[in-house]
C-alpha cells in the first residue's frame, strides 16, 4: 500500500513557489493499476516524479510525504529520501520518449548491463537479459541493435524490459503509449497488463486518453489544477462520475458509431499563480453556484471506495442536441 | 459535378543510401483518389506512421514532387512531374495547417506578421481591405484581432495558437484547406473545439478539408469521406460511415479494433478486492 499523505510538490523559480500537485492524499492498494488522468498542467507528471523520488531542485517537496509500505534490506522505512537506492529495484519508471530515454551510442543490451546493483557477471546477465527480453516479443538481434535501429514500438519494448527485469514492486509509467500508434499501442497496453498480472505489482500510469484509463486501469485518479479531483474504481467511475469534470472528460471525444455533437470542455484551467479560492473547476463548470466560487470542497468519500472533491457530487450533467452541456 | 479531389497514379519513390548501395521506399503507391461533388467535403486520411499520409499532404502542397502521377484539386492540375501551376493562384487555392503550431510560428516574430503577410502577399489585399480580412478570418475562429496583436507564439496556449493557424490559412479563402494532424499536439479536452471548428466552417464557409490524422474516432465524427492508407497503399475508400461501420479491409478492422474505446474491454480486468482507503 502507498499512501500520499497531503502531498504538497512545488517549483522554486524566480517568480516565486507554484505548486504543482496541492495537496494529494490518496491510498493505492496493493497490486493494481491505477490510471492518472487530466489535463497537461494538472500536476499529473509532477506527481509521478514525486513518487518516484526524482526530486531534483527547482522541485521541492515542501509538505505532506509519501509511504510506500516496504522496508530496505537494512530495515529501515522506505521515504522520499532513500527510494533512490530502490530505483529498478523496487520501483522503476517508463518515461514518454523512449528515444531520449536511451543512449544512442550505447547498443540495447550492453543498457542492460549497466543497472546499478546487477551481477558483475556480465556474461550471466547477458544470458537472463536474453531469455527475458524474448519473452517480451523482442528478436534477439534488437539486443545488438542501437535505438535509432529499431522501431517506436520495439523501444518501447525494451524500456518496458529494463523497468520490470528486476520485478519491482511498483512502476511508474508516464505516457508509455503516446508517441505510438494504435495498433501497437495496443500490444504495449497488453504487455504491461500481461506483466502485471504474472508479477502482482502495482503500476502506476499517466495517460491524457481516458479510452486506455478504462481498457487498462483498476483504479483511477483524476486530477484538475494540481489537485485531486475524483478517485476511485475505475469500473464506478466510468458508469458513474462523481465530479462534472471527470464526466466531461470521459464524454469530450466521439466514439465510432455515436454521431452525437461533442463539445470538449469550454474554458482553461485556471493559472497556478494566481491566488486560487473556492472550487477551481468552477469557472468551466456547468453547475458552478456562488458556493463553488466562494468555498472550497474538500476531497471526501461520498460513496463507498469512491473520493471527490465536489459540493455537488453525482448531480446529472448532460450535453443538450448540439452537444453543450446543461 | 466539381472534382474536389482527384488523384491519378500517384507514385512517390524516396531513396535512401548512396548511390551504389540505395533503398527505395515507396511513400505512395499508386494512389487513386477521386471526390467529387458540389458541396464542400471533409476527406480524412487515416493510417499509422509510416502509411504515406504525409507524403500524400505534401505532395498536395507541392512541398514534394511526386515520381510519377498528378494530383487535381479543384478542376485545376496541382501536382505532378514538371506541372508549374501559378504560384499565387495555387496558394489561394490550398493552404495547409501543420501539426505543431509552436514550430509553424516563428518565436522571433509575432504572430500577426504572419496573418498581415498572407493578406498582403497571398490574398494580394491592401490596407484597410487587408485588416479587415484578417479580422473576419479570425472572427471566424472566435479570436479577436486585439487578442492576436502584437504577440508572439510564446503567449498563446497551444489551442489558441492553432486557432491563430486556422486563421491565417482562411485569410486567402481557399477551396481546400489541408490538416496534417490539427490536433494531436493539443489536450484531448480541448481537441473537439478545433474539430468542430472545421465542421462549422465546411457548413458555413463552404471550405473543403484533407483531414489527415491517425485518430479514428475524431475522422468518424467530422469526415464525409474516409481514405485508409498502408504502407503507401489507398486499402480502402468510402463515405465515413461505410468504411468505420462496415470495413472491409483487413487492416480497418486492425485498426478499428485497436482503439482503446470506453464502450467494450479488450480483455476482462481483474480487481483486487483491497479497498483503497483515503486518510484526510
Amino acid at each position: 500500500m502507498i499512501r500520499l499523505n497531503n502531498l504538497v510538490v512545488s517549483y522554486r523559480t524566480g517568480r516565486g513557489a507554484i505548486n504543482a500537485v496541492d495537496g494529494v492524499s490518496v491510498e493505492i492498494p496493493d497490486g493494481c493499476i491505477v490510471g492518472i488522468a487530466g489535463e497537461s498542467g494538472c500536476g499529473k507528471s509532477t506527481l509521478m516524479k514525486a513518487i518516484y523520488g526524482d526530486i531534483m531542485s527547482p522541485m521541492t517537496l515542501s509538505e505532506g510525504g509519501i509511504d510506500y509500505g516496504f522496508k530496505n534490506e537494512r530495515g529501515e522505512q522506505i521515504t522520499s529520501s532513500n527510494i533512490q537506492e530502490e530505483w529498478f529495484k523496487r520501483i522503476s519508471y517508463v518515461p514518454q520518449s523512449s528515444m531520449n530515454s536511451l543512449n544512442p551510442v550505447v547498443r540495447v543490451g550492453t543498457q542492460f548491463v549497466d543497472f546499478p546493483g546487477s551481477d558483475l557477471d556480465k556474461k550471466r546477465v547477458m544470458e537472463q537479459v536474453r531469455a527475458y527480453v524474448g519473452k517480451l516479443g523482442l528478436p534477439q538481434e534488437a539486443l545488438d541493435a542501437f535505438p535509432h535501429q529499431l522501431s517506436g514500438g520495439m523501444r518501447q519494448r525494451v524500456m518496458i524490459a529494463l523497468a520490470t527485469f528486476f520485478q519491482p514492486e511498483l512502476i511508474l509509467a508516464d505516457e508509455p503509449t503516446t508517441a505510438l500508434d494504435v495498433v501497437v499501442q495496443k500490444e504495449i497496453l497488453l504487455l504491461l497488463m500481461e506483466l502485471q498480472e504474472q508479477m502482482k505489482n502495482t503500476i502506476l500510469i499517466v495517460s491524457h486518453d481516458m479510452g486506455v484509463h478504462y481498457q487498462v486501469t483498476n483504479r483511477m485518479l483524476i486530477m484538475y489544477a494540481a489537485k485531486a479531483a475524483e478517485y476511485g474504481e475505475s469500473e464506478a467511475i466510468f458508469r458513474d462520475p462523481l465530479h462534472p469534470y471527470t464526466r466531461m472528460l470521459i464524454n469530450s471525444l466521439p466514439t465510432i458509431g455515436d454521431d452525437r455533437a461533442r463539445q470538449g470542455i469550454p474554458g482553461t484551467p485556471p493559472s497556478l499563480w494566481r491566488k486560487l479560492s473556492g472550487c477551481r473547476f468552477a469557472d468551466r463548470c456547468p453547475l458552478a453556484t456562488d458556493k463553488c466560487r466562494a468555498e472550497e470542497p474538500e476531497f471526501i468519500e461520498h460513496r463507498p471506495g469512491q473520493w471527490a472533491a465536489c459540493h455537488y457530487a453525482g448531480t446529472e450533467i448532460t450535453q443538450s442536441g448540439d452537444g453543450s452541456w446543461q | 459535378m466539381a472534382v474536389i479531389l482527384r488523384t491519378e497514379g500517384l507514385n512517390k519513390v524516396y531513396r535512401l543510401g548512396s548511390l551504389t548501395r540505395n533503398k527505395q521506399i515507396r511513400a505512395l503507391h499508386d494512389v487513386n483518389l477521386n471526390i467529387e461533388s458540389d458541396e464542400p467535403a471533409i476527406i480524412s486520411v487515416v493510417g499509422e506512421s509510416g502509411s504515406g499520409k504525409t507524403t500524400l499532404a505534401k505532395t498536395l502542397l507541392r512541398l514534394v514532387e511526386p515520381t510519377s502521377g498528378r494530383a487535381i484539386v479543384y478542376d485545376k492540375v496541382v501536382a505532378g512531374k514538371g506541372v508549374r501551376p501559378n504560384k499565387r493562384e495555387f496558394l489561394r487555392s490550398i493552404q495547409p495547417i501543420f501539426q505543431n503550431p509552436f514550430e509553424a510560428f516563428s518565436r522571433y516574430r509575432p504572430v500577426d506578421a504572419y496573418l498581415h503577410e498572407t493578406a498582403t502577399r497571398v490574398a494580394r489585399l491592401k490596407g484597410e481591405e487587408a485588416y479587415g480580412a484578417i479580422e473576419t478570418a479570425l472572427a471566424s475562429v472566435g479570436l479577436e484581432y486585439a487578442d492576436v496583436r502584437g504577440k508572439y507564439s510564446n503567449q498563446f496556449s497551444g489551442g489558441e495558437l492553432q486557432r491563430v493557424s486556422i486563421a491565417r490559412a482562411l485569410i486567402p479563402e481557399p477551396s481546400l484547406i489541408i490538416a496534417d494532424e490539427p490536433v494531436s499536439m493539443i489536450d484531448a479536452s480541448r481537441r473537439m473545439i478545433i474539430i468542430n471548428l472545421f465542421l462549422k466552417l465546411k457548413l458555413e464557409a463552404k471550405r473543403s478539408f484533407l483531414y489527415i490524422t491517425h485518430d479514428l474516432a475524431t475522422a468518424y465524427y467530422i469526415s464525409d469521406y474516409v481514405a485508409v492508407m498502408n504502407k503507401g497503399v489507398i486499402v480502402e475508400f468510402g463515405t465515413a460511415q461505410s468504411v468505420m461501420g462496415n470495413p472491409q479491409h483487413d487492416y480497418t478492422k486492425l485498426l478499428l479494433s485497436s482503439i482503446p474505446s470506453t464502450q467494450k474491454r479488450w480483455r476482462p480486468r481483474v480487481t483486487p478486492s483491497s479497498p483503497g482507503v483515503v486518510s484526510a
